[in-house]
């Protein structure tokens, strides 16, 4: 960590967005984590995605956990809400944030640890849930906080800065999502943000649970050579499948692509997500396919990224559970709770 | 682009935007630091070696300096630099042990320095610990030359002008006073020296030959009356008077004026303002002295009336500014006459010698100028040197001090018969500034302070006496601040490309975003494409060498940097370092010459 703070002072030709901020106002407080590591990189392309997507401060909700990549909401966006909940609940948590207030935009931060082992249970529920928020998972196949040790997420082979190689299978989220029916699946690397960036800003604006695993190197424990989830060996791995692009509800798509190339797909609040094919075979929508190609690409060590499945038609947990349009928060208290008489008739209806 | 090269000494003093600015290269963050420490003599050495008059130009200095300073870029008040050099003078201890020793064994060779201006003294400072023998002529009964005769003592005090004129006279010059040479013919044939500097300045102030110009006895000519007002001949003026020309001769003309008897002082410009040849910070002086000044206003005769002067016709001008602040030539609207009692031209200055012959084999160009080579500063005529205003016209105090250093190398060198072109390179160290594991040898943060406002005299008191310094110089508060806000521009970061991992930390953590990496193109290319697009092209592009993980390359816009040490803290491999420039700029001394020195010796 840094003894200072980083000066207040900024480009004087910051471009603003639409509501009149620059970059820096999306920032918080310097990081505290090792130099160097990926999660403070995937904090930077959290900033820029909400700068870009013009997010009122005060509308955004950060969920965490624990662990390195849970202490993480700290460093981004100090003006909003945020929860640094129990270990592996921040599903649950979020959950419960957003059926009391519908209109925040939520982004849980979580780790391999927080969401692959302790809150595993947690994790496969609010998928089911699909609830309205984007999940990231800081994946760097360690527990950091901890020292080291290998995660769910860590290859068999792979070893890090001390001890003995990983015997156990490794877990992938990704995978897995898809298997548990995320409706949004996309795997990133905190190295390459002109990839990362487009990813969060289609999670955020995608109605329904969108799940980014993001490969974050731990520089201080597994960024060794015999690592699989150090820098060099992603980049050399790397294997894009789809390049994606995210265009605002107001802008048209710009970006010429050759025909057949090309593939846009509207959201709800307007805006697009448009694909281009970089793996001729990959269609992101097809969920059987996307897992295929997934379990295939395992085998030969890939690491797959790109927006690797979408279902945008979905219900959400508020339309499967048919709530009010109002956030209950917003709702008046006389109304929202209409005394114990009322309360003695509904439950007498029940009986 | 090409990886820079950062063992060019130039590439990082570029980056030093003060020193690269000052013409004499004064090491400005060094000093700073060095006044944040308390140690106000090793500052005030520190730019002694450089610009030798310390005090004179903490006051009085044009400051080429602050308007490079970065911090102007990166918001809109650059620091200090000279009121700093001031602190540094004003709070120093004797320094008269710390000056060069003067060999009591000369070397045999008599030098000749004409004028006991700057650019002279300057010569002189080099010369005399070498082992020569340095006479100076000068024709006025006084050392200084246009810094005493020119400059107000309400700016410039005269025993500060004394005590630093008198650290050079001390080592030892034969000061001739009231020698004014009027043939440079027959004292070059009495071949007494075996090389002569001329410093002479730029004497004589440009006329403005309008009617009824010569029809009173009270339009002066600026510099004259400055310098006759600095010997007491002139002890009043007019209660009206006017200023035709809006330099800073100008501004000294009309804050003089003031203190001898003027009520009302307008200067008058031709043009708007933003097209003012005075310094801002000199008009803002005068302003403060309640001078008006009088925009699109050009002379066009003097109303006398019977031998006495009574007013000014102006022709009052319109005038159109393009888009690039270009201004056409302006048309007349109205003619219009301003009653005063005195007029002072002060509309610059030129070079006058009319003491040298010109068939001497020196040679003079078209605008009666000699030809001076601007490296070794001697002229057409072989062992003849100028520097100063009497080289390239007028200049500053600084210039004459920088040219005073390369006219000392080429005399050492001449006198020992080597190349005067074959001069030392500047050399540079580059040296950590790493103290652990977030520790820095320097104050790195960066400091919001505004910059500090120089204390002045009471309107009322100031005016009483011609020489009450109005200035204050910075009180300690002021300058514990004021230092605080130098960035540090000397510590660069220097990136070594084998040990990047491209984690991006470096990038995320700039404030200024000068910092990307991307695959490498052509400068206008990278340019456009950075994570700011670096459009100040005076800037330089850093550019790393391939990286080992993407062969992409890492870019640092110089322009904006505030030398926060961030991206090196942030850096988990050191692959970013902050380490100290020190440009190594040769002086006479440091000439090595291949004969020794000694005129016995050589012949």
């Amino acid at each position: 960590m840094s003894y200072i703070g980083k000066p207040k002072i900024s480009h004087p030709k910051a471009t603003k967005n639409s509501i009149g901020l620059t970059k820096r106002d999306y920032e918080g407080v310097v990081s505290t984590l090792c130099a160097g590591c990926g999660h403070d990189s995937v904090t930077a392309a959290i900033i820029q995605a909400v700068f870009e997507l013009d997010i009122k401060p005060h509308t955004l909700g950060k969920m965490s956990g624990i662990g390195c990549s849970s202490k993480t909401p700290a460093y981004f966006v100090s003006q909003s809400h945020g929860f640094n909940s129990v270990h592996g609940r921040m599903p649950s948590v979020t959950t419960g944030a957003n059926a009391a207030n519908r209109d925040l935009t939520y982004i849980g931060v979580s780790g391999d640890g927080d969401s692959l082992s302790i809150g595993m249970g947690q994790f496969a529920h609010v998928i089911r849930r699909n609830l309205n928020m984007t999940y990231i998972i800081e994946n760097n196949g360690v527990y950091g906080l901890t020292k080291g040790q290998y995660s769910a997420s860590a290859d068999i082979g792979s070893k890090a800065k001390k001890g003995p190689a990983n015997q156990q299978k490794p877990i992938d989220p990704v995978s897995m999502g898809i298997a548990l029916g995320a409706t949004f699946v996309a795997r990133g690397f905190s190295g390459d943000k002109e990839q990362l960036v487009p990813l969060i800003k289609a999670a955020i604006r995608h109605k329904g649970f969108g799940l980014l695993d993001i490969i974050s190197p731990c520089v201080t424990f597994n960024d060794n050579k015999e690592s699989t989830k150090s820098y060099s060996h992603v980049r050399k791995f790397y294997h894009q499948v789809i390049d994606t692009d995210f265009v605002p509800p107001a802008e048209e798509i710009k970006a010429k692509y050759k025909k057949g190339e090309a593939m846009p797909i509207h959201l709800h609040d307007g805006s697009k997500i448009v694909f281009r094919r970089v793996d001729k075979q990959y269609d992101p929508t097809d969920r059987a396919g996307a897992y295929a190609y997934l379990r295939e690409s395992i085998k030969k060590q890939e690491v797959t990224t790109g927006l690797l499945y979408i279902d945008k038609e979905c219900d959400d947990m508020h339309e499967i559970a048919q709530t009010s349009d109002c956030p209950l928060s917003k709702i008046p208290y006389d109304e929202l709770a209409p005394g114990s008489e009322e309360l003695a008739n509904i439950m007498n209806r029940f009986r | 682009m090409k990886p820079t090269n950062i063992e060019d000494p130039n590439y990082f003093h570029k980056v030093v935007d003060c020193q690269w600015a000052c013409p004499a290269h004064t090491d400005v963050p060094r000093y700073i630091r060095m006044i944040a420490q308390g140690r106000f003599t090793d500052a005030y050495m520190v730019n002694r070696e450089s610009n030798i008059f310390p005090g004179i130009l903490g006051r009085v200095c044009d400051r080429p300096c602050e308007p490079a300073c970065r911090r102007n870029r990166v918001e809109d008040k650059s620091v200090a630099i000279c009121r700093l050099k001031r602190v540094a003078a004003d709070h120093r201890d004797d320094i008269t042990d710390r000056l060069p020793k003067i060999p009591t064994k000369k070397n045999g060779f008599k030098i000749a320095l004409i004028g006991a201006g700057c650019a002279s003294l300057a010569v002189a400072n080099d010369l005399l610990p070498l082992g020569y023998d340095i006479t100076i002529f000068e024709a006025l009964n006084t050392t200084g030359g246009l810094m005493r005769t020119n400059i107000p003592q309400f700016r410039l005090p005269p025993e500060t002008l004394d005590e630093e004129i008198q650290y050079i006279l001390d080592m030892g010059v034969d000061l001739k006073l009231n020698h004014r040479i009027n043939s440079f013919n027959e004292f070059l044939d009495k071949q007494e020296f075996d090389a002569v500097f001329v410093g002479t300045g730029a004497p004589k102030g440009k006329e403005l030959d309008l009617p009824g110009r010569f029809e009173s006895n009270n339009v002066h000519i600026g510099i004259e009356w400055l310098e006759s007002v600095a010997f007491e001949h002139v002890e009043s003026i007019g209660k009206k008077v006017l200023i035709i020309g809006v330099g800073n001769t100008a501004m000294d003309c009309c804050r003089s004026s003031l203190r001898i008897g003027a009520k009302e002082v307008k200067v008058m410009a031709r043009k708007p303002r933003g097209f003012f040849k005075a310094s801002e910070w000199e008009l803002e002086d005068a302003e403060e002295e309640n001078i008006e000044i009088i925009v699109n206003h050009s002379p066009k005769a003097f109303v006398v009336e019977g031998h006495k002067l009574v007013g000014m016709l102006f022709e009052e001008m319109e005038y159109q500014i393009d888009d690039k602040g270009n201004i056409d030539r302006g048309k007349v609207i109205r003619e219009k006459i301003i009653y005063c009692d005195d007029v002072i031209l002060a509309i610059g200055q030129d070079n006058a010698f009319p003491w040298i012959e010109r068939d001497i084999g020196i040679d003079f160009d078209k605008w009666d100028c000699p030809v001076v080579d601007e490296t070794t500063m001697m002229s057409s005529r072989k062992g003849i040197f100028f520097g100063g205003d009497a080289a390239f016209g007028p200049k500053n105090i600084i210039w004459g001090v920088a040219h005073g250093h390369e006219a000392a190398i080429s005399i050492h060198k001449y006198c020992s018969k080597e190349d005067l072109n074959h001069r030392l390179p500047p050399g540079m160290n580059l040296a950590s500034q790493k103290m652990g594991m977030h520790e820095w040898s320097f104050s790195n943060d960066y400091d919001e302070s505004e910059r500090r406002l120089m204390p002045h005299v009471d309107l009322k008191e100031r005016f009483k006496q011609l020489n009450i310094e109005v200035e204050l110089g910075f009180t300690l508060e002021q300058t514990v601040t004021e230092v605080e806000r130098c960035l540090n521009c000397d510590i660069q970061t220097v990136f070594t490309a084998n040990l990047c991992i491209e984690c991006d930390a470096c990038i995320d953590i700039c404030p200024v975003d000068c910092l990307t990496i991307t695959d490498n193109d052509d400068e206008d290319k990278l340019r456009s494409k950075l994570t700011m697009p670096a459009e100040n092209t005076k800037q330089d592009l850093y550019v790393s060498e391939a990286l080992p993980q993407t062969a992409k390359v890492m870019i640092k816009d110089e322009d904006l940097c505030v030398h926060c040490s961030l991206c090196a803290e942030r850096c988990p491999t050191g692959a970013w370092d902050m380490q100290k420039s020190t440009i190594l700029l040769p002086y006479a001394k440091d000439e090595l010459i291949s004969n020794v020195v000694s005129k016995n010796s050589n012949n």
